[in-house]
């Protein structure tokens, strides 16, 4: 017990630290933001200063009628986090102005200076070429240069370090004549204090062998994150040729499917559960437990179970769906029902409906904006719990995508399809929210 | 119609509540609260079974809710997915009547309570006084012998709740139906009471009963002027000692047990 308190101490000690590292980041993007705030309000005042009813509210801190979400403040949000995106992967879609500082590429070149154990000196110049990933550069001729030690040509690639064999070629080496490097660009060099060359870092190793890391910049690499022009491409090409022999289309719609299917049943048989729960104590009882058991269950927990049980193919995937939906649902119709106004359905009956009428025109239609807010929920839960049953296990759907494309590194497939996958998230609870305000547009209102 | 002593758990709701109703009467039920006003309104409707004694109507016994009962709630009660034109219609609709054996009733209606120009909006769209006329008009389209008002003005506003009485005065004259009038408000029972019935609580019974002649006087006429009759305002004191004196014992006697 005492060991996992001290591990845990030490974990959160590492994260605080992480969170310590992160705060220039932090404070400077919170700069940024509240920079515009005053240029945006600046502007405002001077260009037309407001004076409909909100303006003369005297109170508005604490009033939340009088906060309404500000357009230029999302635009500008929208608009910098793919500028600060574009600035640190270097993108063409932003001039390089914008740009932060990048790796070095190109040449450069150090000198060295070698000493041998009868203690004569001499130096080298190395010559170092850096490229970008996928270059082919071509390695420059360079003359040996006079001494015992000749000079050097590296060829790296950009983010990479390279070890130099510095004594490859020269007459003294650390075999024979105990040579040892001393100095980079004449400043002393030692197992302990690396020698910064401006262009690149140059270190000395145990071994005593040079390793060489040029410049990274400020930008991230591809591999990490790929600029937004790199994933939009991709999204084309991907759409057009497809990925590992499946197309995008076929993916999202492979996903589309489990989601809508198997919420559709889960709703089929959701809804009907929740009436019955609502209107019947034997219903009541008989599936409380059952449901209050299983609604903190989160749906993933089920991905392993309902693997054993039914395998990785569609049928599985539709369980899954279906079971996230169900209770939701479930419990959505029974609060509808309990949600009825006793008075309405007194005065129902005093009209002389019968039973099956109350269902059909007091009970239903009053249930239903409970019923839509418990299916956004749903079709929610469903997307979600859709994409991570992919990463586990699919032939198909954006969930496998993302997964096989991490696996090969494909890191912009992967932001690709995290974006297509909260682009479709956000379009379905568009799409429920309209259909709500079609079908239910008291809701609120009464 | 007359109707015996319920009782529920450990509460004494009422207690020998004898009446006999006759039709077209407009009896107004007036008393502090916890006298069992709503219970008793509730038990007529048939939404409760009485544990000792019964109801009749029209020479049977009252079991249940039924179309020949209709009830007015205090706030409308109203199906909100529905058009006003499509709320009125609902009893008849329900009796599986097709539409034009009510689209007239139902039109004449919504003109009487006023609503001529809202009869295809949503109930939702209106206030609060326009809502509880389609609860009225609601009731009548679907032809009840007895209409049961549970506090049916007591969430309007002064104004709104003057016009309304009179619109129910009208409507009692022009329909001759049987009105029970829950309310809580004294000058409501008087103006509106032919018959006035002031209970009393713990156990809830009949205090006092009054024949008024201030319905009478009130129909299609000002009803400021009927306030101003010499009875009135003589009666008015008279009730509302009454339910003084009565809250002031409910209360003694709250805090004696407290």
């Amino acid at each position: 017990m005492g060991q996992i308190l001290a591990d845990l101490t030490a974990e959160l000690f590492t994260l605080l630290l992480g969170i310590l590292g992160a705060m220039p980041a932090i404070i400077g993007y919170l700069a940024i933001i509240l920079l515009f705030m005053v240029i945006v309000r600046v502007v405002r005042q001077r260009m037309q200063p407001t004076h409909d009813y909100t303006s003369l509210k005297t109170v508005t801190f604490g009033d939340e009628s009088a906060v309404v979400s500000d357009k230029a403040a999302s635009i500008i949000s929208v608009v910098l986090i793919f500028v600060i995106w574009g600035a640190f992967t270097g993108t063409n879609w932003l001039p390089s102005l914008f740009h932060a500082p990048g790796p070095f590429l190109g040449q450069e070149s150090f000198t060295y200076t070698v000493e041998a154990d009868d203690g004569t000196r001499d130096d080298a110049t190395v010559t170092v070429v850096v490229h970008e990933a996928g270059a082919v550069p071509e390695t420059p001729e360079i003359a040996p240069g006079d001494g015992p030690a000749k000079d050097d040509v590296l060829v790296v690639q950009a983010y990479r370090s390279k070890l130099l064999t510095w004594d490859r070629n020269d007459e003294v080496n650390r075999k024979d004549n105990n040579a040892r490097i001393v100095a980079i660009d004449g400043r002393a060099i030692s197992r302990d204090a690396d020698v910064d060359t401006g262009f690149a870092r140059v270190a000395l190793t145990d071994k005593g062998t040079l390793n060489i890391e040029p410049g990274k910049g400020w930008q991230m690499e591809n591999i990490w994150l790929p600029a937004p022009d790199s994933v939009w491409s991709r999204l084309i090409s991907v759409s057009r040729d497809g990925y590992q022999n499946v197309t995008l289309a076929e993916h999202l719609s492979y996903s589309l499917f489990r989601v809508i299917v198997g919420f559709i049943l889960g709703a089929a048989v959701g809804i009907p559960l929740g009436y019955a729960m609502g209107l019947s104590n034997w219903f009541r009882g008989w599936f409380d437990p059952i449901v209050e058991f299983m609604r903190p269950v989160p749906p993933l927990a089920l991905i392993p179970l309902v693997i054993i049980w039914a395998g990785i193919g569609e049928q599985g995937k539709i369980i899954l769906l279906f079971l996230a939906a169900l209770w939701i649902m479930a419990i959505a119709a029974r609060s509808g029902v309990s949600g009825v106004a006793i008075s309405k359905v007194h005065a129902a009956y005093s009209l002389g409906a019968s039973k099956g009428q109350i269902m059909r025109h007091v009970i239903v239609p009053n249930s239903l904006p409970e019923i839509f807010t418990g299916a956004r929920v749903a079709m929610g839960v469903c997307w979600g719990t859709v994409v991570a049953a992919e990463l586990v296990a699919a032939e198909k759907g954006v969930g496998k995508m993302i997964v096989a494309a991490s696996k090969f590194q494909d890191t912009d497939i992967v932001l690709m399809g995290i974006i297509l996958i909260g682009i479709i998230g956000f379009g379905i609870d568009v799409l429920m929210r309209a259909g709500e305000k079609w079908l239910v547009p008291w809701k609120g209102r009464v | 119609m007359r109707f015996d002593l319920p009782n529920g758990g450990h509460v004494q709701a009422l207690q020998n509540v004898t009446l006999d109703i006759k039709q077209g009467e407009l009896m107004s039920v007036l008393g502090p609260s916890g006298c069992g006003k709503t219970t008793l309104l509730n038990i007529v409707a048939g939404f409760l079974a009485p544990t000792e004694g019964k109801i009749i109507l029209n020479g049977h016994r009252v079991t249940g809710p039924d179309a020949e009962r209709g009830m007015v709630f205090q706030q409308g009660a109203l199906f909100e997915w529905m058009s006003v034109r499509d709320n009125v219609s609902f009893g008849p609709r329900m009796a599986g009547k097709n539409r034009g054996e009510w689209a007239g009733n139902v039109d004449h209606l919504l003109d009487v309570v006023g609503l001529q120009d809202f009869k295809e909006k949503m109930v939702y769209e209106l206030s609060g006084g326009m809502q509880q006329r389609v609860a009225l008009a609601r009731c009548l389209a679907n032809e009840p012998d007895v209409i049961l008002m549970d506090e049916p003005l007591g969430a309007l506003d002064a104004l709104t709740r003057e016009k309304m009485q009179g619109l129910v005065l009208k409507l009692w004259k022009e329909t001759g139906k049987t009105i029970i009038l829950i309310t809580h408000s004294v000058e409501e029972a008087l103006l509106l009471g032919e018959r006035l019935l002031v209970m009393a609580p713990r156990p809830g019974r009949i205090h006092k009963e009054y024949r008024l002649p201030f319905a009478d006087l009130g129909v299609n006429q000002d009803l400021r002027e009927v306030k101003k009759h010499p009875e009135f305002n003589e009666r008015r004191e008279e009730i509302l000692g009454m339910i003084w004196d009565m809250e002031e014992e409910i209360m003694g006697r709250t805090e004696e047990t407290a």
